[in-house]
């Protein structure tokens, strides 16, 4: 369906476009086995100006919004997840100083994410605070003109690879959730380093790791917003991330259905090829509108977060909880017209799947989302008295 | 040093259909891109340029008004700045024609160090209108380069792509080089270069703009002339000889006498 692109946003989606089919889909599946980080592609993307799409030009940046990184974000995932969320990481780890930083701590960072000289990564996941983000235990103490650091995050996309890191770190335990505070911390700082890379069930391509601080010390300046704000920064962060995980769902299953169409037009049994069988039709019929419905609910929640509203997270949560889900649902029917053939890694579709299942779980599992969507209506009916 | 790369803007030819009656090509609703080589050689002007730290690199290309969209391509892929000879007298050029025609627009420029263009376009594939516009400059002229070696404002060294290898060659610039595609990968053009290219304007210079000599020009000056322009009658099935040498040798041989070539 038309969407009726600007002129730029066209631009965007053509650049991305290109560069999924010419570097990342003859890569995805060596990249997939070997758990290869897409280095390469990452640079590619740097160099076609992508990693600055929703940060102002002021910074370096295209001046575009969440729609724009979206645009990217899908062609990008119409490939392959596993570079789009290397990519789509570094936006989340830049989110927080563009939410919250200090115009100095913008000057100093967001030029190098926007030109992707540097890529970011976003710290809040740890062993034992996950969907419970208040159950964090690694601290940041003020001593002196510095932070001191100790603890260790779990789970972080980029982890390794990242230049620039945005943490979230108690600086006040005895407060809860409201004493937690956002920090930015560079690799090669003394005390900061990575756990080994995760083996994982998909995503093979992106870098999973630890964050490891030991008496690390950063410079005060690095307190992202005040002290205490760190859990509003988080969540702001991932209200204005959701979006990119959601295109992550729409790509992933766009590329399934462009998989599966293909193929059933080719696969011949019983003399004809499968497509023309009402029950292949039927399939393909529910994972094209399923996919376009997942579009259109994205597309109309990045435009509506970029005019700035001032409650944004139940819209935020709309789309991914629901392309995600498409997204496996559609992966999972993908494999099923390919019948024995999906099950192999010679087609795409069984990497597709396997991917698709973070999608349901990683920033904010898809119950969480729900819990966000119900609070949300709680006070919204509240608000109307009735 | 100014760059000058030359650009053609020919069908993409994998979707061109011959007209079996007419035999002329069915370019209606055929999507015009750069040729292929030339993208290489305008990525190796770019890379010359990131090389040597400094210069310019310029787009020129003949063609109808049209062909502004693939020079504006060129620009969203590094080119600084691009030029199109447009002009009705250009019409019906053959690469003699073309060669002099580029050759004149390359004296108004001027200054020019370097001049790349792919070895050949992919519609013609004469690989002729490079080599002719080194004569007609008088300037050195080296084909099917597959790697530049070394750069100066003087000079540069490159390598000649060869049937059986590759020769190393010196030449002094000002020179006339064409490109092979293993010189490079040409990049994606990013979102800047798409945004210059849409903002840029293309100068267009007519016959008279490069002080062209009417005789020498479009038609006029073409001394190729089309007679007859064919599709070729598909060649029936080959056929396999399978077995040990000398059965191989034998059954050949049976083969040529009864089909009374020998």
């Amino acid at each position: 369906m038309d969407y009726f692109l600007t002129e730029e946003q066209q631009m965007i989606r053509d650049t991305a476009r290109e560069i999924a089919e010419k570097k990342i889909v003859p890569a995805r599946a060596e990249m997939d086995a070997k758990g290869i980080f897409p280095t390469e592609i990452l640079k590619v993307c740097a160099e076609s100006d992508l990693f600055g799409l929703y940060i102002p030009e002021e910074y370096g940046g295209f001046g575009g919004g969440i729609f724009e990184n979206v645009i990217a974000i899908e062609e990008l995932s119409k490939a392959c997840i596993g570079v789009s969320v290397s990519f789509a990481g570094s936006g989340l780890g830049a989110y927080p100083i563009l939410i919250s930083g200090s115009e100095e701590q913008k000057k100093k960072f967001l030029p190098q994410i926007a030109s992707g000289e540097q890529i970011a990564a976003f710290g809040l996941t740890e062993a034992n605070a996950g969907s419970d983000a208040g159950g964090t235990q690694t601290t940041a103490k003020l001593d002196g003109n510095e932070y001191v650091l100790n603890g260790t995050k779990q789970w972080i996309t980029n982890g390794g690879e990242a230049g620039i890191y945005t943490v979230i770190a108690m600086t006040n335990k005895a407060r809860g959730s409201r004493g937690a505070s956002a920090f930015i911390v560079e690799k090669g700082t003394p005390g900061f380093s990575f756990g080994k890379k995760e083996d994982k069930m998909g995503i093979r391509a992106s870098a999973t790791r630890e964050l490891i601080f030991e008496d690390c010390r950063i410079p005060k300046e690095n307190l992202i917003g005040k002290e205490g704000m760190g859990f509003l920064v988080a969540m702001k962060t991932l209200d204005k991330s959701r979006p990119g995980i959601a295109a992550q769902g729409v790509g992933l299953a766009q590329g399934a259905l462009d998989e599966s169409v293909k193929y059933a037009r080719k696969r011949v049994q019983f003399g004809k090829p499968v497509i023309a069988f009402q029950a292949v039709q039927h399939m393909l019929a529910d994972m094209a509108v399923q996919t376009e419905a997942a579009r259109a609910l994205t597309y109309a929640v990045s435009k509506f977060i970029d005019s700035a509203p001032k409650d944004i997270s139940k819209a935020s949560a709309f789309s991914k909880l629901y392309s995600s889900d498409v997204a496996m649902k559609v992966t999972v029917d993908a494999v099923q017209v390919f019948g024995g053939y999906g099950y192999m890694k010679e087609y795409p579709v069984e990497k597709m799947m396997r991917d698709a299942k973070i999608l349901q779980i990683y920033e904010g599992t898809n119950q969480i989302q729900r819990n966000v969507i119900g609070q949300a209506l709680i006070k919204e009916y509240a608000k109307r008295g009735k | 040093m100014k760059i000058v790369v030359c650009i053609k803007e020919v069908p993409a030819t994998t979707k061109v259909k011959i007209n079996p009656e007419t035999n002329t090509l069915m370019r209606e609703g055929v999507e015009s891109i750069i040729n292929p080589y030339d993208v290489y050689a305008l990525e190796e002007g770019v890379c010359v340029k990131e090389r040597l730290g400094g210069g310019s690199v310029v787009a020129l290309s003949m063609g109808p008004p049209q062909v502004e969209r693939s020079l504006k391509e060129a620009i969203s892929l590094g080119a600084d700045e691009a030029i199109l000879l447009s002009d009705r007298a250009f019409a019906g050029s053959d690469t003699l024609a073309t060669s002099y025609t580029l050759a004149m627009a390359l004296d108004k420029i001027g200054d020019v160090g370097l001049v790349i263009c792919g070895k050949q376009a992919i519609d013609g594939d004469t690989a002729q209108v490079g080599p002719e516009m080194s004569e007609k400059l008088d300037i050195p002229f080296v084909a099917c380069v597959r790697k530049i070696l070394e750069i100066t404002e003087e000079k540069a060294i490159v390598e000649r792509m060869t049937d059986d290898g590759y020769d190393v060659i010196e030449l002094p610039l000002p020179a006339v080089i064409t490109v092979v595609k293993d010189i490079n990968t040409p990049r994606i053009a990013g979102l800047k270069g798409k945004m210059r290219a849409k903002k840029a304007r293309i100068t267009v210079w007519t016959a008279t703009d490069i002080n062209a000599d009417e005789e020498r020009i479009g038609l006029t000056g073409s001394t190729t002339k089309v007679t007859k322009v064919f599709a070729p009658q598909p060649r029936g099935l080959g056929m396999m000889l399978e077995g040990s040498p000398e059965e191989i040798i034998d059954s050949l041989y049976d083969h040529l006498k009864s089909g009374h070539v020998i």
